[in-house]
């Protein structure tokens, strides 16, 4: 049973990496940007081509795939989402489904459909010494988890470092949401867009910033999905990114703490329903607990309840 | 006659004109296999785009798991002719025998409705307690369940009945039945559907909507779509209305998906999943939320137009294409300077159909 | 190569321009998809391609014909999945059908073929559609489908319209049942499901077997249960099933770990090899080491890119191909795919390598016994007529890369000798 948790909580520890860039994006642009998931692929692969082909070390290749990720989400916000910001949710909604589906096929077409089998960076530090564990922001994660884990399998390093990933993720949301100008812009946004305009605010910078936060961390959420499940296909993102839109909403969409727990309760579940029911496929499960949570607490675990003004 | 019903007749003569092209192209041969081909599963997916339509178009609620509607009829109706035939003796192979056809047709649609409405009703409870984003999760949740259930039942026939198993009985070697539902196998089908029980049971859809959506009902359903705090403030029971376009919704969907599947050879639980319920929401979106002859138009176009883009030499770009095609369109149609434009144009119209704003609250 | 990898990530970094961008890392497939496109790339693959199909296995081949000659020009249609999940298939077997085309119509006969590829995305009602589009553009064979829950569905239409089927992947019975015109290039699921539980019985290689599967996947499934049925007729002790679905098909923790608690000394996998290679890794980092036995599905595990093989070590498999044979037919196959497209041949490239020699030796066998035959402008059902009585002769025999004397009955089904093989450093070794 622990060894289930243990488990649960390494698949559950990857969508709540990939929540956090959901929930970051849904709370302020208010979208649902279902593009996310494949946004997460592009980094997968931009990092993948850039140390198997080019030899990069693991930190370089992950702030490239970053860099990649920012300029693609920016890109597509300001040409498909900003001519947008006036109309129904459902067309920005269909938008970023034609957003998916040009993702995944160009990727198609460029990588071809073939698995890239992913290196595991959570071994770097042991397989190659101090240069990786000091040059890689994971690989110092790594390092830094050897002291309490050297007796850790590969696996459950990988967990400990995702945690650690998200953990500071999280922290740092929230001071940059809580502290900075920008942080307290994009709140602004997120509560009222209408008064935050005559506040002075530049919704659209705001929003674009935004994006390109949320792709930043679609491209660590990229390294880090293909680390721990190492195959690397023009889909890679999809079912990865559904899931993980259904733990934000699960932890209440819009709550960066939210995001995280929702994302490892809905691994624990995944994983406790498949040793329980094996010949039962454990989507019904994590669905249906999904459908009761929302039934009990419509807003989610943590989510907001917006009073309504008539 | 007043516009709305002027616009219902619009739309039932589009649909007979619509039959009347392709059956004359039919008869005289003048269509391609590919087009003959895919006027049934059109017609279904026009069904299948007014089903939804009623639920996000009309009741404003945004419904990602409608496929899970068109599986339970396709699998109904796959079950539904299993048993016909293993109960009926006839003459010569099911295509020489139109009778068993049409009571195949018949008898599946409307069971596969009536277990599809059950479906919606049971689902629409809790569903519809929820709004926005969290109504359209739980819908997705929702498809996604059916699609796993599907995925792993049996159900096979024998002389002493149906047997419903979560393992494959068909592994014994005692066993003589005959398989229904294979788990991930799905079903294979016998082909019944023609392309004139298409159109009719569109037409029966089309009647069966545009009056519940010119009815009390309707109107109140509208109401809280367009201001739901006055009209919960009106007491009008809106609930029970909404639960009740949810179920009718649920139902025409059920029938849509008896229809497709007749008409295949056979059917997996894979066919209905997140991305076929996509599918038939962007119809509803590009087709104009609300707007029934948008819904049948879009449907009918969209689904033709990556099976044409086969015979260009893009192939290779097909799906990129479509999805650069599908970008393209949703920011053409809401540049507000070209909406201006059309609003001129078109200024009469517009009093009729209904604001494509309104799916805002979704 | 520094080049054409520079090339890759600028192309990444302007997914946008992918139209333009992609034109140089991928060629050759539209012109496969283009019959008349590709009448002149194949025309200029010939003349360097003359020389090497010579000294391959088509010995026999260049002939000047004395019996009667084959000539004309025949249409082949193939479908399967370019795009979407189960992309990597489909586009394997237009590889492998694509060169088979061209060497065919480099070997200087007057017969001719032309391959129009369409793409199914892996799903039953678009894969009607594309028969349907093959149908109007005068295809006289089909070459598919790829995968099985279209090819059943297909096979369906193809059945009342009297076109000729060869599948070279579609594995379940289902695809052949009832339909005298659908022929099968690969084992059937139950003999491949069946003849791995002997295997496993006769070589006495577990005591206790796990088995992990796919229970959203037709081909996976079918196996799995055919594996069942056969393991308890001969008393294989199966301590543990575990499923996945393609929804789910990353953590495999608890499947592994519920084998590891069995105490299952052997996991047997009917299951693709993309899934197999995360379960291979995921008992690795759990230091849990039973054999792995896997089936046709499994090949293609050693070229997956970045992989790293001694993962695989001990890994036994049935498979009808393997890249590393030493026999100059698949020396040659391999180094063209090479070639052409920058990978290593899996088995579904190999199966859609023999499908076009298979038809094409069919024709030429009946134009052997009949006098000659043209099959320019013939309908698609004298064809199927031509084509089922050759299949379905005890005389025609095929040597392919996946099998030395293939020959099919009356179900369409193939009769061929699995091989089991074992992943030894890194290669296939012959078990």
């Amino acid at each position: 049973m622990l060894t289930n948790l243990f488990n649960g909580i390494g698949l559950g520890s990857v969508y709540a990496i990939i929540a956090l860039g959901y929930t970051m994006v849904y709370g302020i642009a208010k979208m649902l940007n279902f593009a996310h998931g494949d946004v997460i692929m592009v980094g997968g692969y931009a990092s993948y081509c850039t140390m198997m082909y080019l030899g990069w070390p693991p930190a370089a290749a992950l702030l490239f795939s970053m860099a990649i990720c920012t300029v693609l989400g920016v890109l597509v916000e300001r040409l498909a989402y900003k001519p947008l910001r006036n109309a129904s949710n459902l067309a920005v909604l269909i938008t970023a489904i034609g957003v998916s589906y040009f993702l995944q096929n160009a990727a198609l077409l460029i990588w071809s459909s073939n698995p890239k089998v992913f290196p595991n960076i959570f071994n770097m530090p042991f397989f190659q010494g101090v240069t990786a564990s000091a040059a890689s922001v994971s690989a110092d994660a790594a390092a830094a988890d050897t002291a309490s884990s050297g007796v850790f399998s590969v696996k459950q390093r990988g967990t400990l470092i995702t945690i650690v990933v998200n953990l500071i993720i999280m922290a740092g949301l929230t001071l940059f949401t809580s502290k900075t100008k920008m942080g307290k812009a994009m709140r602004a946004v997120s509560e009222d867009r209408g008064a935050a305009t005559l506040m002075g605010i530049n919704v659209n910078r705001t929003i674009s910033m935004t994006f390109a936060i949320g792709s930043g961390l679609a491209a660590i959420a990229g390294v880090l999905l293909c680390a721990t499940y190492p195959n690397l296909v023009p889909t890679t993102g999809s079912m990865p990114g559904i899931k993980a839109f259904v733990a934000a909403v699960f932890g209440g969409i819009g709550s960066i703490p939210g995001a995280m727990i929702g994302g490892i309760l809905l691994g624990v579940i995944e994983i406790t329903a498949r040793a329980l029911v094996p010949t039962v496929p454990s989507d019904i499960f994590v669905f249906a607990v999904l459908i009761i949570v929302l039934l009990v607490k419509p807003s989610g675990l943590f989510g907001k309840t917006v009073r309504e003004k008539v | 006659m007043n516009n709305k019903s002027k616009n219902a007749f619009l739309n039932y003569g589009l649909v007979i004109v619509f039959f009347v092209v392709f059956q004359a192209l039919l008869s005289t041969g003048n269509i391609s296999s590919l087009l003959k081909g895919l006027l049934v599963p059109m017609t279904a997916y026009m069904i299948l785009a007014i089903s939804l339509n009623l639920v996000v178009g009309i009741s404003g609620e945004l419904s990602l798991g409608h496929a899970g509607f068109m599986s339970i009829g396709a699998f109904t109706a796959a079950f539904v002719e299993g048993v016909i035939l293993n109960n009926i003796k006839m003459e010569g192979p099911l295509s020489k025998n139109l009778g068993v056809q049409i009571l195949i047709f018949v008898i599946s649609v409307i069971v596969a409705a009536v277990f599809a409405a059950i479906a919606g009703f049971l689902i629409g409870i809790p569903v519809l307690r929820l709004n926005g984003d969290y109504l359209a999760i739980v819908t997705l949740a929702f498809g996604e369940i059916i699609k796993n259930i599907f995925n792993c039942i049996y159900i096979s026939i024998d002389e002493t009945g149906v047997h419903i198993s979560d393992k494959n009985p068909s592994l014994d070697a005692s066993f003589a039945g005959k398989m229904i539902l294979e788990g991930p196998q799905g079903s294979v089908i016998k082909k019944v559907s023609i392309f004139a029980a298409g159109i009719i049971l569109l037409l029966l859809v089309l009647i069966i909507v545009q009056n519940l959506v010119n009815s009390k009902a309707g109107r109140a359903i509208m109401a809280m779509r367009d201001n739901r705090i006055a009209a919960e403030s009106s007491g009008l029971p809106i609930k029970k209305y909404k639960l009740m376009a949810f179920t009718i919704s649920a139902a025409i969907a059920g029938a849509g998906g008896a229809l497709f599947a007749l008409n295949s050879t056979g059917i997996t639980p894979k066919q209905f999943d997140f991305n076929a319920s996509i599918l038939i929401l962007v119809f509803v979106v590009l087709g104009g939320i609300g707007n029934m002859t948008g819904s049948m138009i879009a449907a009918a176009l969209l689904y033709i137009l990556p099976e044409m883009l086969r015979e260009l030499d893009v192939q290779k770009y097909r799906m990129l294409i479509y999805a650069v095609l599908l970008i393209a369109v949703m920011l053409i149609t809401n540049n507000e300077k070209i909406r201006a434009l059309a609003g001129r144009v078109f200024k009469k119209k517009d009093k009729v159909s209904v604001k494509p704003e309104a799916g805002k609250e979704a | 190569m520094k080049k054409r990898v520079l090339g890759m990530l600028l192309a990444g970094v302007m997914a946008v321009s992918a139209f333009t961008a992609c034109g140089n890392t991928e060629s050759g497939s539209t012109a496969a998809a283009n019959p008349d496109a590709g009448e002149t790339e194949e025309a200029a693959a010939e003349t360097e391609e003359v020389t090497e199909t010579e000294e391959g296995e088509e010995a026999e081949a260049p002939e000047t014909s004395e019996g009667g000659a084959l000539t004309g020009t025949l249409n082949v249609g193939c479908i399967g999945p370019m795009t979407g999940g189960a992309a990597i298939y489909g586009n394997a077997v237009q590889n492998g059908a694509k060169i088979a085309v061209d060497e065919i119509n480099a070997l200087g006969s007057d017969f001719q073929m032309t391959l129009n590829v369409q793409d199914d995305e892996h799903d039953a009602q678009k894969s009607v559609n594309c028969y349907n589009t093959l149908k109007d553009s005068d295809t006289q064979v089909i070459v598919g489908t790829v995968t099985t829950a279209p090819c059943i569905a297909v096979g369906e239409e193809a059945y009342n319209d009297r076109m000729f089927m060869l599948t070279p992947s579609a594995s379940s019975t289902d695809v052949t049942a009832d339909k005298d015109n659908v022929f099968q290039l690969c084992f059937a699921d139950p003999n491949q499901g069946s003849a791995s539980a002997q295997y496993i019985y006769d070589n006495q290689l577990a005591t206790k077997v796990a088995v992990i599967y796919n229970n959203a996947d037709a081909y996976s499934s079918g196996i799995y249960q055919t594996f069942k049925a056969k393991a308890d007729e001969l008393g294989l002790d199966i301590v543990s099933e575990t499923t996945f679905t393609d929804d789910t098909a990353n953590d495999f923790s608890v499947q592994v770990g519920q084998a590891k608690d069995a105490g299952a000394d052997l996991i047997f996998l009917p299951i693709y090899y993309t899934p197999a290679s995360l379960i291979l890794g995921q008992a690795y980092d759990m230091g849990y080491t039973p054999k792995f036995f896997g089936v046709d599905g499994m090949d293609g595990i050693l070229t997956l890119e970045g992989f790293d093989t001694s993962k695989a070590e001990g890994v036994i498999l049935l498979t009808p191909f393997s890249a590393d044979a030493e026999d100059a037919a698949t020396q040659s196959f391999v180094g063209k795919y090479n070639d052409q497209f920058g990978e290593t041949p899996s088995q579904f490239a190999a199966d859609g390598y023999d499908c076009p020699y298979a038809i094409y030796k069919a024709l030429k066998f009946y134009a052997d016994k009949n006098g000659g035959l043209d099959v320019t402008g013939m309908s698609y059902d004298e064809i199927c007529e031509i084509l089922i009585s050759v299949f379905t002769d005890p005389d025609f025999s095929v040597d392919g890369i996946t099998g030395q004397g293939m020959v099919w009955d009356a179900n369409g089904e193939v009769n061929k000798a699995p091989k089991a093989v074992v992943i030894t450093n890194g290669v296939y070794v012959g078990m």
